[in-house]
């Protein structure tokens, strides 16, 4: 295969480094005052990687020895990372006006789009250390993020605590790493494959329950969930919606890929960790909820929750699993960016943000289309039909029936309803209490325009999506058997 | 009525005045929810009058496969769906009315609220795909979570959330089940699942999880705590809705799920729904006799009118499964009204305290006559609704268990015991109090609300027939279904030795058509 058709196939991340580097240098030069020029130009980065997709980076196979693999899945996980990264940047220009005292700085889109570079690569990693080199170049690209108000005690906070915890859950996955290479002599996923379909070793086993442990970590699945709620809360909003959407994506894609290609042959040992990391997050993410008061924190935990279901996709370890577990994250993009959307509206008279539930007290009589849309976003991450998100939860909970794990679907399932108790709080603060003073008007077209189109895909009509999407993540899953 | 989608129409009409009516102020928005509704309801008398009564079994199909991908937009009606939709659209714009003067804040999104309720209502019982089903029944609980919530009493919180929790927790389990049913038959079709055949030891376990779904919905005995809690703090209208059709979808889910997909399953359980059911007809009007609050009395009286529904359906037989949609129809049209009764005197004293009424009879004479007829009707007195229903299906279940028989029947002394007791409290005795003295009789409005429910009562109790007819073909290919499972009875009871004359009988019925 010729270095050409293989460039080809990485061309995505080879458009966002170029554009990450160029604007590093502009932002360098131009200062404060290049903030916004460089906010677009990376949307617009981001728009030309995601049409980079649609040559041989969807469909090229393998490049450079098995190192990277272009398939469909990687294909159909970065389109939704770098809508959500898009995202995360449109809605950062308003914020920092108003918190930090200065104006944006240019480096956060920056920032943003390593990120990203790093989030492409974990999706399409078919080797070890590919996958370990993205995942570092992602969470780099994170710590810095979450601290990103410097003066913020809260946000300083969040990003050292993402780090040291970061840091450690990494070690834990080069530890099951080096197991796994050292009993298979390879880092690349197929030569791992066959050694796990062969006599599994107490090594083998070890490194499997390493790498996944490592891998829960950034999913922020139960157990290794703690880190989320704190740096939710610390970090800037406009970088909390992109921790709980993109890397989100990236994390369970590249769980997902590990799991079937490397680690397929094993199904019966890991599907063990998979449950229970499952049914551990729904549960714990939903009575943890119940008690919180910012909704940032009741947002973290309900992303723990929604990676519970998730992971009830991956437990299936089917074709239609991988399917369901892409529908869900796809339709839990939309809702969290949604909410989170919101949630950068909800700002006093002055101007400065609010995160408490109890402000959002009567917002249906102060906000109605707002209170509206954010109704929706919390009955759909309950999963109440007729809104979109019962369809994910449909998706995954299909999957776990075909491969026989009714213990698990109904456990998981029964568990949603405490979920649904505290996402009804929200709703019943916003329209069943009396009004507290309204937040200051939305005076972003942007962001009015973002809510407007993520509650009309979440709405009944987002059914009429169900085809397109179902062929799309149908494809991508079917990239991996 | 070739082609027309009439289902589709009459569930786009309310779906697209929802959405205008959150753009327009209070008073445009009732005339349109008012207008939205009678729209349906002639639409409905239209589907009742085209309606081939034993012609196909699934009228007005229509069917749009890929829509969705996974499921599909499949509706289609058959005679007990045509009886429930016709009984929801008929309680619509009643209860629009009986908002009209009640409810004054926040108008707009309380119609909407109303209008989706519809929608999503005639969406349960038109469905025909599995998951369409499962939408439309699971999406009700939205609309109805907020009219409890915002337009509530006091304790209004507490009752939505209950309301919710409860019957979402009952619900889930259902999808778990139908997604295996699914998965096992290869259809989402409904009419198709009805036909096909679930291993016995399966029907089991799937049996239980529409159990859950539908024992909370009816309510049955225990999981029925959520209905007086949701009934006495829901504003009048929601009540009517609530009680008039809400309560309907257990039984319906029965009818249309549990009896001809599982039959096996059904008839093993039998003793679960007879207990079940004969505690909670004691029970319960047991509890209603010492009520102080008139809503609440209401409230466990259905509960107990319900629990003769779910015998008569699992009866296996004719009289049973007739009876059970008789008193389903009629029970819905009298605790409805009775709803809008106890409506009309609390929007005058704002107060369910039985004990600060009395002697109403000497100034409110016309109330007190549609109270009484609603009474005797909820009583189950002959030439009312639910006369017709309650003996069928307890002649149906005298067939099978005499003892469940024996004592549901006397739910029907004990009802007669509370309703009474609450009649003369309300309406006879002295009148003493002042405030109770300066209560003007039923304006206009309410008599047009209250008559044509009337009328209906009466209508079902002289004339059955008029209600029997589009659902006596689906009894019998249900009873086709089931029979290979039908349990046996316990009172043995033997033919006698007919005559000519009923030939004749059969002549003369069929001639009056």
């Amino acid at each position: 295969m010729s270095y050409a058709q293989q460039m080809m196939m990485i061309l995505p991340e080879i458009v966002l480094a170029v554009g990450a580097l160029v604007l590093m240098l502009v932002s360098a030069w131009g200062g404060h005052s290049s903030a916004r020029g460089v906010s677009w130009t990376a949307v617009a980065v981001l728009i030309g990687a995601g049409v980079a997709l649609l040559g041989p980076a969807s469909h090229g196979g393998e490049a450079f020895y098995g190192l990277y693999r272009a398939d469909a899945f990687g294909a159909f996980a970065k389109l939704l990372i770098y809508i959500a990264a898009a995202v995360s940047i449109m809605v950062a220009p308003r914020f920092f006006a108003t918190t930090s005292g200065d104006n944006l700085r240019p480096e956060y889109p920056v920032l943003i789009l390593l990120s990203a570079i790093g989030m492409s690569v974990m999706v399409s990693a078919s080797d070890l250390l590919t996958l370990y080199v993205g995942l570092e170049l992602q969470s780099l690209a994170a710590y810095v993020l979450a601290s990103f108000m410097r003066q913020d005690t809260r946000s300083a906070e969040a990003g050292l605590k993402y780090f040291v915890l970061g840091a450690l859950a990494s070690g834990i996955l080069l530890y099951g790493i080096s197991l796994v290479y050292g009993f298979t002599g390879s880092t690349l996923f197929d030569v791992i494959a066959q050694a796990y379909a062969g006599d599994r070793s107490l090594g083998l086993l070890f490194g499997l329950v390493f790498v996944f442990a490592g891998l829960a970590f950034k999913i922020s699945a139960v157990p290794f969930h703690m880190w989320t709620p704190d740096v939710y809360e610390g970090a800037p909003t406009p970088v909390t919606t992109f921790f709980a959407s993109a890397p989100k994506v990236a994390a369970m894609g590249l769980a997902v890929r590990v799991a079937i290609e490397a680690m397929g042959p094993a199904v019966d040992q890991w599907r063990q960790i998979v449950i229970f990391a499952a049914l551990a997050s729904i549960i714990l993410g939903a009575v943890a909820a119940i008690g919180q008061t910012n909704i940032k924190r009741l947002l973290a935990y309900s992303s723990i929750n929604n990676v519970g279901f998730a992971l009830v996709g991956l437990a299936a370890g089917t074709q239609a699993g991988v399917s369901s577990v892409l529908v869900y994250m796809a339709i839990y993009i939309v809702m969290t960016l949604g909410s989170f959307l919101i949630v950068l509206q909800m700002r006093d008279a002055d101007g400065m943000p609010v995160e408490t539930i109890d402000s959002l007290s009567g917002m249906s009589r102060t906000r109605p289309w707002l209170a509206a849309a954010l109704a929706m976003f919390m009955f759909s991450l309950a999963g109440i039909p007729p809104l979109f998100g019962f369809y994910a939860k449909f998706a995954v909970f299909s999957a776990a029936v075909e491969s026989g794990l009714f213990a698990l679907a109904a456990v998981g399932i029964a568990a949603s309803v405490i979920g649904a108790y505290y996402y009804l709080r929200v709703v019943k603060t916003m329209f069943f209490d009396e009004p507290a003073p309204a937040f200051a008007p939305m005076d972003s077209k942007v962001e009015g325009g973002l809510i407007a189109i993520t509650a009309l895909v979440i709405s009944p009509l987002g059914y009429l999506l169900i085809p397109a999407l179902l062929s799309a993540t149908n494809m991508a899953a079917r990239a991996l058997f | 009525m070739n082609g027309f989608p009439i289902l589709s129409v009459m569930l786009l009409v309310p779906a697209v005045a929802a959405v205008v009516c959150l753009f327009l102020d209070a008073k445009s928005a009732r005339w349109l929810a008012l207008a939205a509704t009678l729209v349906d309801l002639a639409l409905g008398i239209v589907l009742w009058a085209s309606f081939d009564i034993g012609g196909a079994q699934w009228q007005f199909v229509e069917h749009s496969d890929a829509l969705f991908g996974s499921f599909s937009w499949a509706l289609g009606i058959d005679g007990f769906a045509l009886l429930l939709i016709m009984l929801s659209v008929f309680l619509m714009p009643i209860c629009i009315g009986a908002s009209w003067e009640a409810v004054q804040q926040r108008v707009p999104e309380y119609m909407a609220a109303f209008l989706l309720t519809e929608v999503l209502m005639i969406g349960t019982f038109a469905a025909q795909d599995l998951f369409l089903f499962y939408v439309f029944f699971e999406a009700g609980l939205i609309p109805m979570y907020l009219i409890i919530g915002i337009w509530g009493g006091v304790n209004r919180i507490y009752a939505s959330y209950k309301f919710f929790l409860y019957t979402l927790l009952g619900s889930v389990l259902m999808l778990i089940a139908m997604l295996w049913m699914t998965q096992q038959a290869g259809t989402t079709y409904i009419p198709d699942l009805m036909n096909h055949d679930f291993p016995v030891h399966a029907q089991t376990w799937l049996w239980l999880a529409f159990f859950a779904s539908f024992a909370v919905k009816m309510p049955m005995w225990p999981v029925h705590t959520w209905l007086p809690d949701a009934h006495v703090q829901a504003p009048t209208a929601g009540s009517v809705i609530l009680a008039g059709v809400l309560l309907k979808l257990g039984g319906y889910g029965f009818l249309r799920f549990s009896l001809p997909m599982f039959p096996e399953a059904s008839s093993q359980l039998i003793w679960l729904i007879f207990g079940l059911s004969a505690v909670a007809v004691i029970y319960t009007s047991l509890v209603a006799l010492v009520q102080s609050d008139m809503k609440k009395l209401i409230a466990y009286s259905s509960v107990a009118h319900m629990a003769i529904v779910t015998i008569g359906l699992f009866a296996f037989n004719r009289q049973g499964i007739e009876g059970a949609m008789m008193i389903m129809l009629g029970h819905g049209l009298v605790s409805g009204a009775l709803f809008l009764c106890v409506g009309v005197i609390y929007d005058r004293l704002h107060t369910r305290e039985i004990d600060r009424y009395g002697g109403l009879a000497i100034n409110m004479p016309r109330y007190a006559v549609f109270f009484l007829l609603f009474t005797m009707a909820s009583i189950g007195l002959p030439g009312t609704s639910n006369f017709v229903g309650e003996l069928l299906a307890l002649m149906g279940t005298y067939q099978v268990s005499t003892w469940t028989a024996l004592l549901c029947t006397t739910g029907i002394i004990l009802g007669a015991a509370y309703m009474l007791y609450l009649y003369r409290r309300v309406v006879f005795g002295d009148l003493t109090k002042d405030d109770v003295k300066a209560m003007p009789d039923l304006s206009m409005r309410e008599i047009a609300l209250l008559a044509p429910i009337a009328a209906v009562v009466l209508w079902m109790g002289v004339y059955p027939e008029s209600f029997l007819a589009p659902m006596r073909q689906d009894v019998a290919i249900l009873l086709e279904r089931i029979d290979r499972a039908q349990p046996k009875g316990d009172s043995m009871p033997t033919a006698g030795n007919p005559s000519a004359v009923p030939a004749a009988h059969h002549g003369a019925e069929g001639g009056a058509h």
